[in-house]
């Protein structure tokens, strides 16, 4: 599909709102619909469409496998790493009131951190299974 | 509509459309959450169910061939034993409390608090996000070591094929 121009033009164009738009949706999470997860499925999504218009070594330069890989196993240590400033704080394990002196700032600080962390994960997973699937050749003895 | 659809995809014996059927009743669904207010849930199973899934089942399909194959065994006992594991669940929702009912246990027990408490303790408006992301923190956590072990499993599986190849 790599020389479809109107795919190409199109893809350009979408791919940034796309972006956007999950970042809205990682940081409106706490007001509107939406968090982590979701916001980290469309930024999957929006590299697996780049992927797709403009061929797997093009991704692949643009997120090398190297960096999904530690975004997997970073967003697990984000969320776990809240959990521990939490008990260096003074507080028990994931306990967000002590992050910050003012209880509630805490909350939001506590949940806009997990946050970021299931979305690492999340978009990590996303992205290195379809990486794992599309890298695969066509193999007739299977 | 949707029952057309699940239908269509077990009578199709065309993978790729069995795979661009399921996207559509994947949009279908998000399109009921949303209609049920659990605007979340429809965000994920739009993006999830009918975006990157069907896009994963595609390139699944890109290495396997695009017909179904013929069944082997017969199919008699199968459909007796999901015809009766749909009668027992059937049976099981005649035992739900009836549909938005404000005296069901779930709108008694723990859930007033939570939506008296949400905005006063965390400053969180959006209530899903504060139960998942601080009332009900540990099961996220899990929730997202899952996300992670399933993606290492899926590394390990295919990895170890390619150095076989390799070997070969």
């Amino acid at each position: 599909m790599r020389g479809d121009l109107v795919l190409r033009v199109v893809a350009k164009l979408f791919i940034p709102f796309m972006l956007l738009f999950a970042l809205y949706v990682q940081f409106h999470g706490e007001l509107g619909p939406g968090g982590g997860f979701q916001a980290g499925v469309i930024i999957a999504a929006a590299i697996i469409f780049y992927a797709l218009i403009f061929g797997l070594p093009d991704a692949r330069r643009l997120l090398p496998e190297s960096i999904v890989e530690a975004m997997m196993a970073g967003g697990v240590l984000i969320y776990a790493g809240v959990g521990v400033a939490g008990l260096l704080l003074g507080g028990n394990y994931l306990d967000y009131f002590v992050l910050d002196p003012d209880p509630v700032h805490g909350q939001e600080r506590g949940i806009f951190w997990i946050e970021i962390g299931v979305a690492v994960t999340v978009s990590g997973v996303m992205v290195k299974i379809f990486y794992m699937f599309a890298g695969r050749t066509h193999d007739p003895e299977d | 509509m949707m029952a057309i659809l699940v239908l269509a995809m077990a009578v199709q014996r065309n993978l790729f459309a069995v795979v661009v059927l399921a996207g559509i009743y994947s949009f279908l669904m998000a399109s009921v959450l949303v209609a049920l207010d659990a605007v979340d849930v429809a965000m994920t199973e739009a993006s999830v169910g009918a975006g990157v899934s069907t896009v994963l089942l595609l390139g699944a399909l890109y290495l396997t061939k695009g017909e179904e194959a013929k069944a082997v065994s017969k199919t008699g006992v199968p459909l007796l034993v999901s015809i009766g594991v749909a009668g027992a669940l059937v049976y099981g929702t005649f035992g739900l409390p009836a549909f938005s009912d404000p005296d069901a246990p779930i709108h008694t027990h723990v859930v007033p608090r939570y939506l008296d408490e949400s905005l006063k303790v965390t400053g969180v408006p959006n209530v899903v996000t504060s139960v998942l992301a601080s009332w009900r923190g540990y099961d996220t956590l899990g929730e997202t070591t899952v996300v992670f072990t399933a993606g290492a499993g899926v590394v390990a599986l295919l990895r170890r094929r390619r150095r076989d190849e390799a070997q070969r």
